[in-house]
């Protein structure tokens, strides 16, 4: 199936995530699609399986000559469009064959037709090379198998343009090679492949053409043999600086503000699997941090295992100031005890208490420290203590008794932040302290952040905005897959030389 | 205290149907006597309801409230007039027992993580068979001094002194901060009601002791760090874990705490009937959980006030015993009942959309 995408474009809220998307791919080609995160490959890839419907974007899409619009997933399946989501989609407690049939399941009379829903799944389990029992419950599968029973899903519904996103993000080495060469010859037998993966290894050993999206916009499309890596890194952060941020100084041998020693910790979905490797570093009071890598490269499971809240098992040590290491926390309690916050990517989930004002959100731990748990609150200090941070924070809120969610993103971060500082915290983790926050507020933040470090806080902050990295930071750790695969000082920072170790 | 808008609506809902049946019983309905035993009827769910909304302000529930308050009360019932306990140290035991077995479902919910919700309709369940166990179906009369609990007014006397204090107590307080609307209601409210009940036969003790257990939640909830904690832990849970709260520990306590209130409604329920019963405390769980969710409690937890639950549990009464006075006929009653309830909740819904 010929696929070909003129001037796409779609918005959120005013907010472009793709504004101008051209795109040719020939019948049997697997087309990578490369780019940073937040370029817009998913919303892309959600825009032709049929996700986001017709309406909600411009441009036109056509397959083999034909205009098509789809208004929703099922339309585009039939259409012959089937996409593998980054996070599976099958039902755990299914087995493979009702999986494979979910949602067109064979019928005779009305009446489930189980011996043709066996042969399907049987015809296509031979397809993508998986020799299983088809009543084999999916969640006893191993993630590279349930990976293939997507893609035999795919293939029982005559998919004829297959979209695989990430499709080897969760998969070990053996899984991810097997995947490939299945790849390859689904794409022998003329069904197209789009292709989207953050391993450039990989896209090397398997796309025959590459195209890279940079702001929404397709940037260079051209077959594999124009490209090298290093060009395709160029064209992924081809962007210009943006403005200068404003440089900071930090003292290069002050004292020790936070030490981990081999920090490992096991993935939390993949059993055997390691979600973080081997971590050691050290911040110094005053010093600013960065942490960058891909999505899913461990930058988020690094500053949450430092917090006391990882979602599996860590091992490792910690120090803190002169002290002697000791085991990782086991909870953010203990963490805050000892002067260690964090503020989460996810403000919504992990932050904000919804149903609380301004002024409740930023007393939330204070209150009450260092008193008992039952002693009468002093609702006059935390009135003060609340007036206090909004003007230290700059936080713009017509009034403290306003509920939380009337504020804008970067006046909750900012409360946030003033629900921490109170604690006078030695260490201050950030993830993604900018994400969804608006240009000006933007600058705050920064402001803020550099405030902080320069009266002595250590920031540790993980951030997948290259510019916001390179700007802020005064040293930057690179991860990918887990390990920290490289580590900047200010002279040598560049958005290429992040990328090249992101994308080990 | 804050008056919310929903709080607003439950009063005018309240003043209306205290209007609807003063005017349709000629007056009867606002007679001194008839408030004096509306409140005595109300005091049991206010009780229950006080705990409740403990709980599901941190998102959980108790359904095993109903059945837990009449083992307690049976218990209490037991160890006095079969056991020979002293009435005093017979109802502290079943006090302590309702605070164990909050304790015990509380642990299942905090440290195993079972929902709340099977983990009481297990409770409920198992101490109903232990109340029918213990009574074998035969009501048992408890003693004089117990039943007072349930039967006994303050003297005029003490119902003046504790009327005028409350009034003093509150009123100094709010004044010092600037809050003299406030005051003057509060004050308003102490005098006037010592004055009504006056002109009967003085405050019920059931009465007062669900204003004190009401005082105590409500202290919990709003002037402690646990009672923010458990707010915060309703309104999300990821976040307050993320802020360093304990969760579990926060969790347990409040199954204990309510475990303590179902007990003393326990104890004031069967004070009042005169009897231990099996099937005492039936259906008192949805009352408490009815009237905290009429006050404005979300169950999906982080909002709802325990005065708030008080009014709820007024209304609930209100709409008994007005249809009681009026001869209506006793099936009509959970009908009502059940369409306020939807009524309130679904109203409250319906103008939070129009306004967001």
């Amino acid at each position: 199936m010929r696929l070909e995408l003129s001037d796409l474009a779609k918005d959120f809220s005013g907010v472009p995530a793709l504004s101008g998307v051209n795109l040719s791919v020939e019948t049997g080609s697997i087309h990578a699609i490369c780019g940073e995160n937040g370029a817009g490959k998913s919303t892309l890839l959600k825009i032709l399986a049929g996700c986001w419907p017709q309406g909600t974007y411009q441009g036109q899409i056509r397959l083999d000559g034909v205009d098509v619009s789809f208004s929703s997933p099922r339309l585009a399946e039939h259409a012959g469009v089937a996409l593998v989501a980054q996070e599976l989609a099958l039902v755990p407690a299914l087995s493979v064959a009702e999986n494979i049939s979910l949602g067109a399941e064979p019928a005779r009379l009305g009446w489930l037709d189980r011996s043709a829903m066996r042969d399907t799944a049987r015809e296509v389990l031979a397809k993508v090379g998986l020799d299983i029992d088809p009543a084999t419950p999916c969640e006893q599968l191993s993630v590279g198998n349930q990976q293939l029973v997507e893609i035999a899903r795919a293939l029982s519904r005559h998919a004829r343009l297959l979209i695989l996103d990430e499709p080897t993000a969760a998969l070990g080495e053996n899984d991810a090679l097997r995947l490939e060469a299945l790849v390859r010859e689904l794409a022998a037998q003329g069904v197209t492949c789009l292709y989207v993966s953050h391993r450039m290894d990989e896209v090397f050993r398997v796309a025959t053409h590459i195209t890279v999206l940079r702001d929404g916009q397709s940037v260079r499309s051209a077959p594999i043999a124009d490209w090298t890596r290093d060009s395709v890194i160029s064209a992924m952060v081809g962007r210009a600086l943006g403005d200068a941020h404003a440089a900071s100084s930090s003292s290069a041998r002050a004292k020790i503000a936070l030490r981990v020693e081999d920090l490992n910790l096991e993935h939390p979905s993949l059993p055997g699997r390691m979600a973080l490797q081997e971590i050691n570093l050290t911040l110094r009071q005053g010093e600013i941090v960065g942490l960058g890598g891909l999505m899913g490269s461990g930058r988020s499971a690094l500053l949450s295992t430092l917090y006391g809240a990882a979602h599996s098992a860590a091992r490792g040590r910690i120090q803190l100031g002169d002290n002697t290491l000791r085991a990782l926390f086991e909870d953010p309690r203990q963490a805050l005890e000892r002067g260690v916050v964090m503020l989460s990517e996810d403000r919504k989930r992990m932050g904000l208490i919804q149903p609380f004002s301004v002024a409740e959100n930023i007393t939330l731990i204070a209150q009450g420290r260092g008193r008992g748990l039952l002693a009468p609150l002093d609702h006059r200090g935390m009135r003060q203590l609340a007036e206090a941070q909004r003007e230290k924070l700059r936080v713009k809120t017509a009034s403290l008794d306003l509920e939380i969610t009337s504020l804008s993103g970067g006046n909750q971060q900012k409360v946030l932040l003033g629900r921490a500082l109170p604690l006078d915290p030695r260490v201050l983790l950030l993830d993604e302290p900018t994400r969804g926050i608006d240009v000006g507020a933007r600058a705050e933040i920064y402001t803020l952040v550099r405030e902080l470090a320069a009266s002595g806080l250590a920031v540790l902050f993980a951030s997948s905005d290259l510019p916001e990295l390179l700007g802020l930071a005064d040293r930057i750790l690179v991860l990918s897959q887990g390990r920290i695969t490289a580590e900047l000082q200010k002279p040598q920072f560049s958005q290429e030389a992040v990328m090249r170790a992101a994308t080990l | 205290m804050r008056l919310t808008r929903q709080t607003i609506g439950m009063l005018l809902a309240l003043v209306g149907i205290v209007a609807i049946f003063a005017i349709a019983t000629d007056g009867t309905f606002l007679s001194a006597r008839n408030i004096s035993l509306l409140s005595r009827q109300m005091a049991v769910t206010g009780i229950a309801a006080a705990g409740m909304v403990l709980l599901i302000v941190a998102g959980q529930i108790d359904l095993s409230i109903g059945s837990m308050a009449g083992l307690c009360g049976a218990v209490a019932t037991v160890l006095c007039v079969n056991m020979g306990w002293p009435v005093s140290l017979a109802l502290l035991a079943s006090l302590g027992l309702g605070g164990l077995l909050g304790l015990a479902q509380g642990s299942l919910v905090a440290f195993y993580s079972i929902p709340p919700f099977i983990v009481t309709l297990g409770g409920m369940l198992v101490f109903q068979g232990a109340l029918l166990g213990l009574t074998r179906g035969v009501a048992i009369s408890p003693p004089e001094s117990f039943q007072a609990l349930g039967k006994e007014y303050l003297s005029h006397g003490s119902t003046w002194a504790l009327g005028l204090g409350v009034a003093l107590i509150f009123g100094v307080i709010l004044v010092k901060r600037g809050q003299k609307v406030a005051a003057a209601v509060i004050a308003g409210l102490a005098i006037g009601s010592a004055t009504l009940f006056n002109s009967y036969e003085g405050l019920p003790v059931p009465v007062l002791l669900m204003l004190v257990v009401c005082a105590a939640c409500w202290t919990l909830a709003v002037q402690t760090p646990f009672g923010r904690h458990l707010y915060a832990i309703g309104g999300n849970r990821d976040a307050a874990f993320f802020a360093g709260i304990p969760i579990e520990r926060r969790l347990l306590a409040s199954f204990g705490i309510m475990g303590v209130c179902a007990a003393l409604a326990g104890a004031v329920l069967t004070a009042r009937v005169g009897a231990a019963t099996a099937d005492a405390g039936r259906m008192l769980e949805l009352d408490a959980i009815a009237a905290a969710v009429i006050g404005g409690t979300s169950l999906l937890g982080g909002r709802g006030s325990v005065w708030g639950a008080l009014l709820g549990a007024a209304i609930m009464a209100s709409l008994d015993n007005g249809m009681s006075l009026l001869n209506t006929e006793a099936y009509w009653q959970p009908i009502i009942k059940g369409a306020i309830l939807v009524l309130a909740v679904g109203g409250d819904l319906f103008w939070r959309k129009r306004r967001a």
